[in-house]
C-alpha cells in the first residue's frame, strides 16, 4: 500500500539511501566541475569510473584492504584522466567525441580485464558503514540520527569535498586561475597563467575523483563489480554539473535531489507497493525525466564558464 | 616537414584524407600490445578477426548486415554534427524508432508484406526523427546542452522499451508458456526484408547505400541542406544572413534521430523479425548508436565516406566474435579498441589543422585548394544561445 510509504522507518531509509547514493555523483560530479570550469569538458568521466571501480574492486579483493582498493582507483583514474588532459590540451581533439571514445575504452577495457582476471560475479568486502552509537542517546532526534549516520567513510568524504571544493574554487590562488582559464584563457594567459598546466591539473583531479567515484561503487556501495557497473551514471555526473551551475553547492543539491528520488524509486520497488500497470520502468526512467526538467528550467539562467569545449591555443 | 605538405597541395590532401587511416593503425598498434599482454598472439588475433569478418561468403555477409545499422545511423550523425549539433541519442533513436516500426507489423498481421514492410520503415523513421526532434527543440528554445538530453533519453528509452516488452508489447505466446521472456511476437514471414543473396544479407543494406548518396546530395546540393551546414561552421554569420537558426538546429537533431530510427526498424526487419531486450541499452542495438557515431567520424563526417568506415566497423564487430571463439579473447577488447580509434582519429585532426593553416600562410591563395573545414569549427559543446 502507497501508505507504507509514509512510515518512519521507511522514510529514514530513503534518507538514509538517497545520502548514500549521492556519494559516486558527488565524487565524479565535483570532479567534473574542476575541469568544466577550466573550459575542458571531459565525457569520459564513465569509462574512468569504471576503470577506476576494477582496479579498487581487484586490488581490494586480492590484498583485502579496501584502503589499498582506493589507492588503485586513485592511480589509474589520474592515469586516465592524464591521458584525458593530454587529448583535449596538448592535442585540442573535439572534447565531445574524445569522451565518448575514453568511455568506449574504459567500458571495454573494464569488462575486458573483468573477464579475464575474475570471470565471475563476486563480492568483495568493501569499506563497512560505520556506526555511531553515542547518537543514538540524544533524546528525540537521537535514532534518527544514529540512522542516517550509518554510512561508509567514503560517504563522509564525498560530502566534506564540498565544502573544500568551495574553498579551492573561491578562496585559492589555484581556484582563481582555474576560474580565469574557464571564462577567458587569452586574458589569463596575458596575465602569466599557464593555460596548458592549469587545465592538466584540473583534468587529472577529474580523473582521480571519477576514479574514487568508481571505487564508491565497487568497494563501498555495491561489494561487486560487474560489466558496464557504472550504467550512464558518469554521464548522469556530467549532466549534474549543469544542474549545479558549476557551482559545489549547486552539484550538491543536483546530487542529493536526484539521488532522493532514486532511493525513493527504489524502495517502492523493495517494498512491492503496486505501481498502476506494473510500470516499474516508469519508476527507473523519473531521475532522468526530473533531471531534462531541471535542465530546462535551469540552463537559461545558468552561466556556463565561457570557454568550456573550446580549445585553446595562443595567438587563436 | 609541414612546408612540404604546404608547398606539395596535393600530397597535404592526401594526407588529409588518409589521417583517420593512419591514426587508425596506430590503435591497431596498441591492440596489438594489449593482445601481446593477454597471451594472444597479436599476427594470429588479428588474422582470426580477418577470416571472422571476411573468410567465407557468409562472413562477408554478416559484416555487411552488422554494418547496415552503422552505415544508417552515420548518415543521421554526419547531418547532426555538420550542423553544429552532438547528438549521442542514436541509442535510444535508435530503439523508439525500432518500437514504431514494430508496432506496424505487429498491428497489421494479414497486410501484405509491400505494403508494411515500407510503412514499418517510416514509422521508424518517424520514431526516431521523434525522439531527435525532442533534444533538438530543448537546445534550440531552452538552451539544453544536447549531449545531456540526448544521453539521458537514451536511458529514458531503455527503460520504456523494457517496460513495452514486459507488458504490451509481449508475445503472447510467451504469455501462454509462462516464461515471460520480454519479447514480441515473431512478425510474419511477409515482413522479413528480402535477401539480397542467399545469405543473411537483406534489403537494408542497399537500401542504406541509396541513402548515404541521398544525404550527400542533401547536404551539399539542396537549400536545407546547406543552411544546416551553415548553421553548424557559424551560427552568428548564419543568423546575420538570415537563416532561422533554430529551426536549423531542430532539424538537424531530428534528422539525425531519424536516420537512427530507420536503422532500428531496418534491424527488426532485416535481421531479427521481432523486438527483444535483456534489460540493457546495447542488448537490442548492439552499441550501433554509438558506433555509428566512430563510423561517421572515421569517415571524416562525409556520408560517402561513411561507407567504407561502416563497413570497416562492422567488420571489426564481426571479427571480434570470431576472435573470442577462437582465441578467448573477450570481444569487449574490440569496444576498448573501438574507443582507441576515436581517440586516436580525433586527436588526429590537429594536423589537419595546422596542415590547413601552413597552407594557408605558405603558399599563394590561387594555388592552394579551398581547406576542407575539419571537425573542430563544425561543433562546439554549447549551443548558441537564444539571442
Amino acid at each position: 500500500m502507497i501508505s507504507d510509504l509514509f512510515t518512519t522507518t521507511v522514510l529514514i531509509g530513503i534518507l538514509t539511501s538517497g545520502i548514500r547514493l549521492a556519494t559516486p555523483y558527488l565524487f565524479a560530479s565535483i570532479g567534473e566541475m574542476f575541469g568544466q570550469r577550466s573550459g575542458i569538458f571531459n565525457l569520459g568521466v564513465e569509462g574512468m569510473m569504471l576503470m577506476g571501480a576494477f582496479a579498487a574492486f581487484y586490488v581490494t579483493l586480492t590484498y583485502g584492504n579496501p584502503w589499498l582498493g582506493l589507492l588503485a582507483a586513485i592511480i589509474v583514474g589520474g592515469v586516465m584522466g592524464l591521458a584525458m588532459a593530454v587529448i583535449s590540451v596538448t592535442f585540442q581533439a573535439e572534447q565531445g567525441i574524445s569522451g565518448i571514445g575514453v568511455y568506449l575504452f574504459g567500458l571495454g577495457m573494464s569488462d575486458l580485464l573483468f573477464q579475464k582476471l575474475l570471470g565471475s560475479v563476486e563480492t568483495v568486502r568493501g569499506f563497512r558503514p560505520m556506526n555511531f552509537p553515542f547518537l543514538a542517546e540524544i533524546p528525540v532526534i537521537g535514532p534518527f540520527l544514529f540512522a542516517i549516520t550509518q554510512q561508509s567513510i567514503l560517504v563522509y568524504i564525498a560530502y566534506a569535498l564540498v565544502p573544500i571544493a568551495w574553498y579551492i574554487l573561491y578562496r585559492t590562488t589555484l581556484g582563481l586561475k582555474i576560474r580565469a582559464v574557464g571564462e577567458n584563457p587569452a586574458a589569463a594567459d596575458a596575465l602569466g597563467v599557464s593555460v596548458p598546466r592549469t587545465r592538466y591539473v584540473t583534468v587529472t583531479l577529474g580523473g582521480v575523483l571519477a576514479g574514487v567515484a568508481g571505487a564508491s561503487l565497487s568497494i563501498s556501495l555495491l561489494n561487486v563489480f560487474q560489466q558496464n557497473l557504472t550504467s550512464g551514471l558518469g554521464f548522469i555526473a556530467v549532466a549534474l554539473v549543469y544542474f549545479g551551475g558549476w557551482r559545489p553547492y549547486g552539484v550538491l543539491f543536483g546530487a542529493l535531489l536526484f539521488s532522493m528520488v532514486n532511493a525513493l524509486q527504489l524502495w517502492i520497488q523493495a517494498l512491492n507497493i503496486p505501481i498502476p500497470g506494473d510500470a516499474s520502468e516508469l519508476l527507473i526512467m523519473m531521475p532522468y525525466v526530473l533531471t531534462i526538467i531541471v535542465l530546462i528550467f535551469s540552463a537559461g539562467r545558468m552561466r556556463k564558464p565561457s570557454a568550456l569545449g573550446t580549445p585553446y591555443e595562443r595567438g587563436s | 616537414m609541414l612546408d612540404f605538405f604546404a608547398k606539395h597541395p596535393r600530397f597535404g590532401q592526401l594526407l588529409d584524407l588518409s589521417l583517420p587511416l593512419l591514426a587508425t593503425l596506430a590503435a591497431l598498434g596498441v591492440g596489438a600490445i594489449m593482445l601481446q599482454l593477454l597471451g594472444a598472439n597479436p599476427v594470429s588475433a588479428y588474422s582470426a578477426l580477418l577470416n571472422g569478418a571476411f573468410g567465407s561468403r557468409n562472413a562477408l555477409a554478416d559484416t555487411i548486415v552488422r554494418a547496415t545499422p552503422l552505415l544508417l545511423v552515420a548518415l543521421g550523425i554526419c547531418i547532426a554534427f555538420r550542423g553544429g549539433v552532438i547528438n549521442i541519442g542514436g541509442e535510444g533513436q535508435l530503439v523508439v524508432g525500432a518500437i514504431l516500426g514494430t508496432l506496424v507489423g505487429l498491428w497489421f498481421p494479414e497486410a501484405p508484406g509491400i505494403v508494411i514492410i515500407p510503412v514499418a520503415l517510416v514509422a521508424g523513421f518517424v520514431g526516431g526523427a521523434v525522439w531527435g526532434g525532442i533534444p533538438g527543440l530543448l537546445k534550440a528554445y531552452y538552451n539544453v546542452n544536447e549531449i545531456l538530453s540526448t544521453i539521458m533519453l537514451n536511458i529514458i528509452a531503455v527503460q520504456g522499451m523494457n517496460y513495452l516488452l514486459r507488458g504490451p508489447m509481449i508475445d503472447p505466446v510467451q504469455l501462454q508458456a509462462a516464461s515471460r521472456i520480454p519479447q514480441t511476437a515473431r512478425l510474419a514471414q511477409a515482413f522479413d526484408l528480402p535477401r539480397l543473396v542467399p545469405t543473411r544479407l537483406h534489403l537494408g543494406a542497399l537500401l542504406a547505400v541509396i541513402l548515404a548518396f541521398a544525404v550527400y546530395i542533401f547536404l551539399w546540393r539542396t537549400t536545407t541542406g546547406y543552411r544546416i551546414r551553415a548553421v553548424g561552421l557559424n551560427p552568428d554569420a548564419s543568423r546575420y544572413a538570415g537563416i532561422n537558426v533554430k529551426r536549423n538546429i531542430v532539424l538537424a537533431l531530428l534528422l539525425s534521430g531519424a536516420f537512427a530510427g530507420l536503422a532500428g526498424a531496418v534491424q527488426v526487419y532485416g535481421v531479427h523479425h521481432r523486438m527483444f531486450t535483456d534489460g540493457s541499452l546495447a542488448g537490442f542495438t548492439g552499441s550501433a548508436g554509438f558506433n555509428g557515431i566512430v563510423a561517421a567520424l572515421f569517415g571524416k563526417l562525409n556520408p560517402i565516406g561513411a561507407i567504407p568506415a561502416s563497413f570497416i566497423f562492422g567488420a571489426l564487430i564481426v571479427g571480434a566474435n570470431s576472435l573470442q571463439r577462437a582465441m578467448q579473447v573477450p570481444a569487449a577488447l574490440i569496444t576498448a579498441l573501438n574507443g582507441l580509434v576515436v581517440v586516436f582519429v580525433v586527436s588526429s585532426d590537429i594536423f589537419s589543422r595546422r596542415l590547413a593553416r601552413n597552407r594557408q600562410l605558405g603558399v599563394e591563395p590561387s594555388s592552394a585548394p579551398p581547406v576542407e573545414p575539419s571537425l573542430s569549427p563544425a561543433l562546439s559543446v554549447e549551443g548558441e544561445g537564444p539571442q
